[in-house]
């Protein structure tokens, strides 16, 4: 564990963020002083224990294969920044 | 006495007698908003004229029939807006369906009225994190309410609303309401459904009531307790009357107390009063035993892994486009995606985001996310190794009372080892509430809440809530 390779404008560009240099130094700082507190789990004995992922035994159950009746498109287009047609409209993704 | 400052009990005999009529307690809490909304800024928006529609028409048999409720504005509530304290989605989202905690509320006749304000998407413990207004604390203006559900817990406490739903992370109920002096309750993981919560730290995150008593916070978790095919973690558990059994005390019961939460970084103040709730607790037959918690040392830092990861992850939904803010004119979908995000988070919002991301990131994700997952499961052995010993565990709820406004703005970690006490009952997924204890004396010589915990195994709120009201 350390955090010495931490790149804040790196992890940003992954997360789809974008920064001003005064944030990437700002968050820098804090999230060095974050990381270093971190680093104390290196001190728990955790050979053999297996990684609690939920905290209660009950998730990912399925319900009945029964169709339901679900919000229709104008309720889903209704927050749409953009929409049109019946679709929401987004920059050109695909070159032709 | 006025409508606004009784509990749901009193009222609700008031109703079913007649005596007084639901439009009666919207008047109530209307005088008393536009008294103390502008000092006390707990709500963002509300609607009272629709509410006294909805109370009008509301059936007075049911359990909750009239009662009007605040809601924490990350909940979905069909037609009002749901903003999370961000300018993401700040005036661009209305729900447009109801949560299962709303719907399950309306089925118990009471009336979502209102949005209070919280931390940007309840990431924050005072409430200063939130895009869209300052909250205070009722009780000192100069203070902060607690967060992330700082909203509901001042609406309570300064008697603009009856009861509140919050949504409690890492102690986001429980905090607030110690700091503003009401109850909290977080139930266990799994009772109360998240459908139509907006998702923080999905394996954490639990919606649950803040209320002026603790037979109000049983009468709400009667309301939106139960299984819901909705959400896929919600639990089939029995789902008894939480009402029941309230005033059966606490003699012949064994109490839990952590060392570890009883040591250094506590003010001296906040132990005497934690200290003396206890005491009462012993003077009605309890048994306090000392126990140990020995892997509390690393729940701060094993949450925040855990929470950023998760809600790297949830709030990668935050796009720019399908909902909320979009920036004008984009490039190209990248570009899009990249400065709708700048604009519409906050900073807390985007250093978590940063920090989720790193930690799930190839080449760290054994040495950091799993890392943590592994010493959640130590965390949560710790609580069944002491419950085989005790009925519940007793614990301050934070280490002082609430803050100055702005005193630890820029100092993040520092804030984060503030939710030291509450934090654990998240990872290990049980459930705690914070009852008034008693007061502290500020420097300015005003008189701050300070709350006490108690701690239930899994499930066992029927024991929790019994313990909690023999405290009040």
């Amino acid at each position: 564990m350390s955090s010495e390779n931490m790149d804040v404008r790196y992890v940003a560009d992954l997360a789809r963020i974008d920064l001003t240099d005064e944030e990437c130094e700002t968050f820098q700082g804090q999230l060095d002083a974050i990381l270093g507190y971190i680093e104390q789990l290196k001190d728990a004995d955790v050979d053999g224990i297996d990684p609690t992922a939920h905290a209660s035994q009950v998730f990912d159950r399925l319900r009945e294969d029964v169709s339901q009746q679900n919000l229709g498109q104008a309720d889903l287009l209704a927050n749409a920044p953009d929409s049109g047609k019946g679709q929401i409209r987004v920059p050109k993704v695909v070159d032709a | 006495m006025s409508l606004s400052t009784q509990s749901i009990s009193s009222l609700r005999s008031q109703l079913v007698s007649g005596d007084i009529q639901p439009s009666d307690i919207l008047d109530s809490l209307a005088s008393s908003i536009e008294e103390k909304n502008g000092s006390v800024g707990a709500y963002l928006s509300h609607d009272l004229d629709t509410a006294k529609k909805e109370a009008n028409q509301a059936d007075l048999s049911l359990p909750l029939g009239g009662i009007p409720i605040a809601i924490k504005d990350n909940i979905n509530v069909k037609g009002q807006p749901c903003s999370c304290g961000s300018k993401f989605l700040d005036g661009a989202y209305n729900a447009p369906y109801d949560a299962t905690v709303i719907a399950r509320l309306r089925e118990a006749g009471a009336v979502p009225f209102g949005r209070a304000n919280m931390d940007e998407f309840a990431m924050g413990s005072t409430t200063e994190n939130s895009a869209l207004g300052k909250t205070s604390n009722p009780h000192d203006v100069t203070r902060t309410p607690g967060g992330s559900s700082g909203g509901s817990a001042a609406a309570v406490a300064s008697h603009t609303a009856i009861a509140a739903l919050g949504s409690d992370t890492g102690g986001s109920i429980r905090q607030p309401a110690s700091h503003c002096g009401v109850v909290g309750l977080k139930p266990s993981y799994g009772r109360v459904s998240r459908y139509g919560l907006v998702a923080f730290a999905s394996s954490l995150d639990q919606i649950g009531p803040l209320t002026h008593t603790v037979e109000d916070a049983a009468l709400m978790l009667n309301a939106i307790s139960g299984y819901d095919a909705a959400d896929s973690t919600s639990s089939d558990h029995d789902v008894p009357d939480f009402t029941q059994g309230l005033d059966q005390g606490v003699a012949g019961m064994k109490l839990g107390l952590p060392k570890e939460y009883f040591g250094e970084g506590i003010d001296p103040e906040v132990r005497k009063t934690v200290d003396a709730s206890i005491a009462k607790l012993e003077a009605q037959g309890a048994e306090l035993v000392e126990i140990s918690l020995p892997n509390t040392e690393y729940a701060v830092a094993t949450y925040y892994i855990i929470a950023p990861a998760e809600a790297s992850s949830n709030l990668s939904r935050f796009d720019g486009v399908r909902y909320g803010n979009r920036v004008e004119q984009p490039e190209d979908v990248l570009d899009l995606y990249r400065r709708s995000r700048e604009q519409g988070f906050g900073p807390e919002v985007k250093r978590r985001i940063i920090l989720g991301t790193y930690v799930l990131s190839s080449g760290y994700y054994d040495a950091y996310y799993n890392r943590a997952q592994k010493v959640r499961t130590l965390i949560r052995q710790d609580f069944e190794n002491a419950y085989q010993k005790v009925d519940a565990i007793l614990s301050p709820v934070a280490p002082s009372a609430a803050p100055l406004l702005g005193a630890d703005k820029d100092n993040p970690l520092q804030q984060y080892l503030a939710d030291i006490y509450t934090i654990s009952a998240n990872l290990a997924g049980i459930c705690g509430i914070s009852v008034p204890a008693g007061t502290v004396t500020s420097e300015n010589n005003t008189q701050l809440p300070v709350g006490l915990q108690i701690l239930g195994p899994h499930m066992g709120e029927q024991k929790l809530l019994q313990i909690a009201r023999a405290a009040e």
